[in-house]
């Protein structure tokens, strides 16, 4: 998979390493702004109350 | 010498994509507890502020949530579901601990701040004032509870009020009790006894247990020392708050 997203990428070497690092960033703010905060509640150590 | 050429075929594709899926779980996974650690306390820090700046402003209007108008015969659990009503302090944590109090105990309300069992009694009644309490992120409110010993103080300001409980020793009500997690008989009016009529000041505080799992809970139970204090007379706190 990253093989070939770095064959895919273009603009040369300078080129694909920064669009990897945008990749990377992108991908990483997608996790904690979207899934992590809808994850959150779902899992266990988020029980604190007895009921 | 030279490198053997590079080989290729359906079973080397497959071992190297589990390969990159793996370090990509474990990447991600990482990232995870960063933001469980990290990102969840930043955010609630920004919401606490907000919740203290908003419960300051309606005290000093004279607005108190514990004495709104739709708590009628002072019946409990009629608190507004909206905004903080009081503030926990716990010296041995620190001077700077402090948290606004939320009524409920939903998860919504749990991410914010440390939340009030609606059915529980309200500071400084008889009964049980009971609170759960995040353990590791959403401002880890309760990380360090299994630190507290008996005799340490649990303070609850209200808009008028300072109350100052004291964590237990050993008794039929122990300072502190690792349970599973249906037993909801702890944060009854005496705990451990459902059925009986209450007639001490308890605090309880509930959260997960061990850390980062929901197996058990870790409970401390608290009792309210001495009177309440006016906050016209002690304006910088009880002498129990700079005990830390």
């Amino acid at each position: 998979m990253y093989t070939w997203i770095w064959r895919h990428l273009p603009g040369g070497r300078p080129g694909k390493i920064a669009g990897s690092l945008l990749l990377v960033v992108a991908v990483s703010a997608l996790l904690l702004f979207v899934v992590f905060p809808w994850l959150d509640p779902h899992l266990p150590f988020n029980q604190i109350t007895v009921r | 010498m030279s490198a053997p050429p590079p080989r290729s075929g359906i079973g080397r594709t497959l071992v190297r994509g589990l390969g990159q899926t793996l370090i990509t779980l474990g990447a991600v996974v990482l990232l995870f507890l960063g933001y469980q650690v990290w990102v969840t306390d930043e955010i609630n820090e920004g919401v606490q502020s907000e919740l203290t700046q908003d419960l300051r402003q309606r005290w000093a209007v004279g607005d108190d949530p514990l004495q709104a108008p739709d708590r009628p015969g002072g019946a409990p659990g009629q608190l507004p579901m909206e905004e903080g009503f009081a503030f926990i302090r716990i010296p041995a944590f620190g001077l700077d601990y402090v948290r606004v109090v939320l009524e409920g105990t939903d998860e919504d309300k749990l991410t914010e701040g440390p939340g009030h069992y609606p059915d529980s009694a309200l500071p400084g009644e008889v009964g049980n004032f009971a609170m759960a309490g995040h353990r590791v992120g959403k401002g880890s409110p309760f990380l360090d509870l299994d630190q507290l010993g008996p005799g340490d103080a649990i303070i609850i300001e209200t808009a008028a009020q300072w109350y100052v409980y004291r964590v237990l020793g050993d008794g039929v009500i122990p300072g502190q009790q690792i349970v599973s997690p249906d037993r909801v008989e702890v944060v009854a009016p005496v705990p451990g006894a459902p059925a009986d009529l209450p007639t001490r000041a308890l605090l309880t505080l509930t959260t997960c247990h061990p850390k980062f799992s929901a197996a058990q809970r870790l409970i401390v139970h608290a009792e309210l020392d001495g009177q309440p204090l006016a906050k016209a007379e002690h304006p910088d706190g009880p002498p129990a708050l700079r005990e830390g």
